[in-house]
């Protein structure tokens, strides 16, 4: 099991209304990395991890995760941890935050089952890791962003998944709590032996990081080795570019083939 | 009181009303939760061309109502979700043409002696026993459903995409959840007509949401606003000498303002 890729995308294109937002990304991710995907806004960042976990399916090309069609894959609701850009899409929503830590359990329990009390262990059991089981009983609109954060994180992992995906997960945070959401989450990999794929605009914040960054912009362009040149950054983001402090990282640039 | 209870008719009309209430009561915390009030009203409306389809064809309104506005929610599904068009949009269509057809087969029936205005507006005091038990069978049914999932029901209320990504079967419980709406708001009609039932699916859910911030008082505050509105609307009508179903819906009505009140209070 080691040596199947946790991703791999083989000439994977989307194309809506007949202009594409991903073209031609040959991609392989190795099981247990930190991986972030950086690039400008529109430049498919989201459609990627949407391609990765399933939710849409490419107009052509190949998707595998941990060796399987992602559609394949959910039905077993075991493998993959999700966060998305906007979790929370309606504050006033009547769940408590162990409520919604446990709906991360629902594609384990199954259809038309309750959660038992291995399901409410494992959702505590997250609380507990991200420090806050002492805001189990409360509405989940009552909490701040950062606090909110962590509960879709502990959903995400109560799923017990061996791929988290988070789409833009420090967007409603100030930079230190940025600071401490990537660290924890590169804490938490090292412990549950995750894969990690985490998309951003904020090139500094995830390069700081991760092990190794994805430049995108519709298209992937692989540039190795490192270290990574203002030149490729700024032929992806499609303007010059002024935080780069991540010279040891090795990469992978994706860039707009012009 | 005890000369109206000793009646049949009532004792039907007040049995009819409290089931429904509980059944509308229930549905209307997901119809609030997901955002489908609009669909339920195009849904009602679109019901009023299988009743009328019922009458051309002679088959009971029921059965006709509950197929057709049941294809109609479920087409209205199937055309948003290829992105062909938005979800408003569709409804506003095809509950048009629902009841445009309505109007076209009451006229090709020739039985201009319908109640009409009965199935538009509501007429709990008319239905007989074999009604009574449709309600019941209805609501029995369509609540053990909602039982059973609803612990996915609430998770894709809550966020869909990530309901998805778990293996629930969205698009399967989506449409499921379409049926089900249709079936409560065709036997719904008996007591408060095709017009005003979406009110029904509506208020209790939006009243309960301003009353509480978890969900299982918010199914208890709908249900307990639902059923009090229908046995003190059927009441006030009697005495009266009101509509019933228009009664019930301005009794709703009146709550959902309070608890806006009471909300704004705390």
């Amino acid at each position: 099991m080691t040596n199947v890729p946790a991703v791999q995308l083989d000439h994977v294109w989307v194309i809506y209304q007949q202009r594409p937002a991903l073209e031609d990304i040959t991609l392989t991710i190795p099981p247990g990395r930190y991986v972030g995907i950086i690039g400008p806004n529109g430049a498919g960042k989201s459609t990627l991890l949407k391609v990765i976990l399933g939710l849409i399916v490419p107009s052509r090309g190949e998707v595998r995760v941990f060796g399987e069609p992602p559609a394949r894959l959910r039905k077993s609701g075991q493998l993959l941890g999700y966060l998305p850009q906007k979790p929370l899409s309606e504050p006033r929503f009547p769940v408590t935050v162990l409520d919604v830590v446990l709906m991360g359990r629902f594609g384990r329990i199954g259809l038309g089952r309750r959660p038992g009390p291995r399901d409410r262990e494992v959702a505590l059991a997250q609380l507990e890791r991200l420090k806050i089981a002492h805001l189990a009983d409360r509405p989940i609109g009552a909490l701040s962003g950062g606090e909110q954060q962590r509960v879709f994180i502990a959903r995400a992992l109560a799923v017990e998944p061996r791929l988290l995906v988070m789409d833009e997960p420090t967007i409603s945070l100030d930079a230190c709590a940025q600071d401490d959401l990537f660290e924890m989450v590169f804490d938490l990999k090292r412990e549950l032996d995750l894969t990690v794929l985490v998309v951003s605009h904020d090139i500094g914040a995830v390069a700081r990081h991760v092990e190794e960054v994805v430049c995108l912009n519709r298209r992937l362009y692989v540039h190795e080795p490192p270290p990574i040149g203002r030149l490729a950054l700024e032929s992806t983001f499609g303007c010059s570019v002024e935080y780069l402090f991540h010279g040891e990282i090795p990469h992978r640039v994706v860039r707009r083939d012009e | 009181m005890s000369e109206l209870l000793g009646l049949g008719f009532w004792q039907r009309a007040l049995v009819a009303g409290v089931v429904l209430a509980v059944l509308c009561g229930c549905l209307s915390v997901f119809v609030i939760l997901r955002r489908l009030a609009f669909i339920g009203v195009g849904i009602s409306h679109s019901a009023f061309g299988g009743v009328a389809l019922g009458f051309l064809v002679g088959i009971d309104p029921l059965w006709t109502g509950i197929v057709f506005s049941a294809g109609v929610a479920l087409a209205i599904e199937w055309a948003q979700s290829r992105g062909h068009i938005e979800e408003d949009a569709a409804i506003g269509i095809f509950f048009a043409a629902a009841m445009a057809l309505g109007v076209l087969f009451l006229h090709l029936s020739g039985t201009y002696n319908v109640d009409v205005f009965g199935f538009l507006f509501g007429n709990i005091l008319a239905i007989g026993e074999r009604q009574v038990v449709q309600i019941l069978v209805v609501a029995v049914g369509v609540l053990a459903v909602v039982g059973i999932f609803f612990k996915e029901y609430v998770f894709i209320s809550f966020d869909e995409e990530m309901a998805w990504v778990s293996g629930v079967p969205v698009a399967f419980l989506r449409a499921l959840f379409l049926v089900l709406l249709s079936l409560a708001i065709i036997v719904a009609i008996y007591l408060v007509g095709i017009i005003l039932v979406s009110a029904l699916l509506v208020i209790p859910g939006a009243a309960a949401r301003n009353l509480t911030g978890h969900l299982r008082p918010m199914l208890g505050v709908s249900v307990g606003a639902a059923v009090g509105a229908t046995l003190a609307g059927l009441f006030a009508s009697a005495y009266l000498d009101w509509p019933s179903g228009a009664t019930i819906v301005v009794l709703l009505s009146l709550l959902f303002f309070l608890s806006t009140l009471w909300r704004r209070g705390q």
